[in-house]
């Protein structure tokens, strides 16, 4: 029994994994922007990561779409829900109304950002999908990460780096020197 | 448009994987419960049936027939999302592995990949279960777990770009087609070309270890300081699917280190035992339990180590060492390969 689908189904269907896959990302992000409770919170990011690593494989980069999984859910999510837990935040102050003029300014503020991203996305001209890329393009990223993209890379490894040390250097300041 | 998916097979593959999943896990159990038994001179369980044989079966149906508690307080949604968290990316594992030659329900190219990704979602259950819990002990416990993990995870990553690095392939059957032949062609032995291979092989033990919170490794449940950790609060079949998530991941991580470092399905001696042919399921699935097997007389030989000489172990010895052994071996493949 082989599953067919007739040709005018396709693009139906396509379009219809595709809106489904953006309602569980818009939906992800309503929630941790809403969610009143911190954890609550991440868990609609983590959604959110979710929808949008959906996309990537829906566009046929199984390897993105991997990465997204693994750096945002599995790292970042649980870097983010670690310092909560360590934080330990007051949830009714959380609560508390926030001052008249935040809910305009946010709202000002998130339409014009969405406005010029829509706009570059729009007016960019985006290279031609080279080759089907199913086969996980890991090669091709590593060339061009190493190539091309080679300034950015090591820019962003030297932010990472001075993060780090940052981070260190904090954690150093607030310790005994009989404890370490 | 034809999908070229058979609805047939893609149902069986789902219902054997979710069954191979769940008969593991609760027989492991099992096998926990003698093999402690023994190693402090009782016999386990022995009253259901023969040898306990029936007991796992008792115990799940003891379980799933219990109510399904909520204490008060508990944050609902989290509370009841963590169990399925603990399960699911698991079952979704098992769809990658490839226990034999054909034996794969999907074969992607950067199966290695899938794995990891989806290893890495387990740790966020174990954040919420014990955060939702709103218990001290709990959420001390998801404290614990988190930092664990991501203590650990990075040398289990840097290990893995380094077998990546040796077989030059993400893909897990490729990796084992790479060490086709006797055990000397496998990836833990020097034999194999690479010299780092025994060193690669045991961090990578340890490492796994410590990933799924295995004794001496297993801080996150501590019985004799925090009761049961992140699932104090968790009766009935929470309870359950928490036991079968780290159980599914004792079995994933044995899998895994067959595929990485032991020959996949490969025979270790194809010339001395013939009748058993040079490759098959059964190998693997032999090399997997040994390797089980192994994991559980860790757990009852060795005593619980402390949260901060576990810390140490990956960031000063395990992190340092792994990076190292990572350029080496690249310097390896690059001069010698």
């Amino acid at each position: 029994m082989n599953l067919s689908i007739s040709p005018e189904a396709v693009p139906l269907i396509r379009e219809g994994i595709f809106v489904g896959l953006i309602i569980v990302t818009v939906f992800g992000a309503l929630l941790a922007t809403l969610a009143k409770r911190m954890t609550r919170a991440v868990l609609g990011l983590v959604v959110c990561f979710l929808g949008i690593a959906g996309i990537y494989y829906f566009l046929n980069s199984p390897f993105v779409a991997l990465m997204q999984l693994l750096i945002y859910v599995g790292a970042v999510a649980v870097t983010i829900c670690f310092a909560i837990m360590l934080a330990e935040p007051d949830e009714r102050k959380l609560a508390a109304k926030t001052p008249g003029m935040a809910g305009p300014l946010a709202v000002l503020l998130g339409a014009t950002v969405t406005w010029v991203l829509a706009g570059t996305a729009i007016k960019a001209e985006w290279m031609a999908p080279a080759v089907k890329i199913n086969e996980g393009s890991v090669k091709d990223v590593g060339v061009s990460l190493l190539t091309t993209y080679s300034m950015v890379f090591e820019l962003v490894s030297i932010v990472l780096l001075i993060a780090i040390l940052g981070s260190l250097v904090i954690a150093r300041s607030g310790r005994d020197k009989a404890e370490c | 448009m034809d999908l070229g998916i058979n609805v047939i097979e893609m149902l069986l593959y789902l219902v054997a994987i979710i069954g191979f999943a769940a008969i593991n896990a609760a027989y492991l159990v099992w096998v926990e419960r003698k093999g402690a038994g023994h190693i402090q001179r009782r016999t386990g369980p022995k009253e259901v049936g023969p040898y306990g044989l029936l007991q796992p079966l008792a115990d799940g149906a003891k379980l799933m027939s219990k109510q399904l508690i909520i204490p008060a307080g508990v944050d609902k949604p989290l509370f009841m999302v963590a169990p399925l968290l603990a399960m699911v990316p698991a079952v979704m594992i098992f769809v990658t592995i490839p226990f034999s030659e054909n034996l794969v329900a999907r074969d992607i190219n950067i199966g290695l990949l899938v794995i990891f990704a989806f290893a890495s979602v387990n740790v966020l259950s174990l954040l919420m279960g014990g955060w939702a819990s709103r218990n001290k002990y709990a959420v001390i416990s998801a404290a614990r777990a988190v930092s664990q993990n991501v203590a650990y995870e990075i040398p289990l990553l840097v290990m893995t770009i380094t077998i990546v690095l040796v077989s030059g392939s993400l893909n897990l059957r490729e990796i084992v087609f790479s060490q086709a032949g006797a055990f000397w062609h496998w990836n833990w032995l020097p034999t194999n070309g690479n010299f780092l291979g025994p060193i690669t092989f045991i961090m990578f033990f340890i490492c796994y270890l410590a990933e799924t919170n295995r004794a001496p490794f297993d801080l996150g449940e501590a019985e004799s300081e925090l009761i049961a950790g992140f699932h104090t609060e968790y009766g009935s079949m929470g309870f359950g699917l928490f036991f079968m998530g780290e159980y599914a991941n004792i079995v994933i991580g044995s899998a895994l280190i067959v595929i990485l470092f032991l020959g996949g399905w490969y025979s270790p001696f194809p010339e001395v035992v013939p009748f058993l042919g040079s490759a098959g399921v059964w190998w693997f699935l032999l090399k997997m339990y040994l390797l089980i097997w192994l994991v559980v007389l860790i757990r009852w030989t060795f005593p619980r180590v402390t949260l901060w000489s576990l810390l140490n172990l990956s960031w000063k010895i395990l992190i340092p060492f792994s990076l190292f052994n990572l350029l080496a071996s690249a310097g390896l493949v690059k001069f010698l390969g």
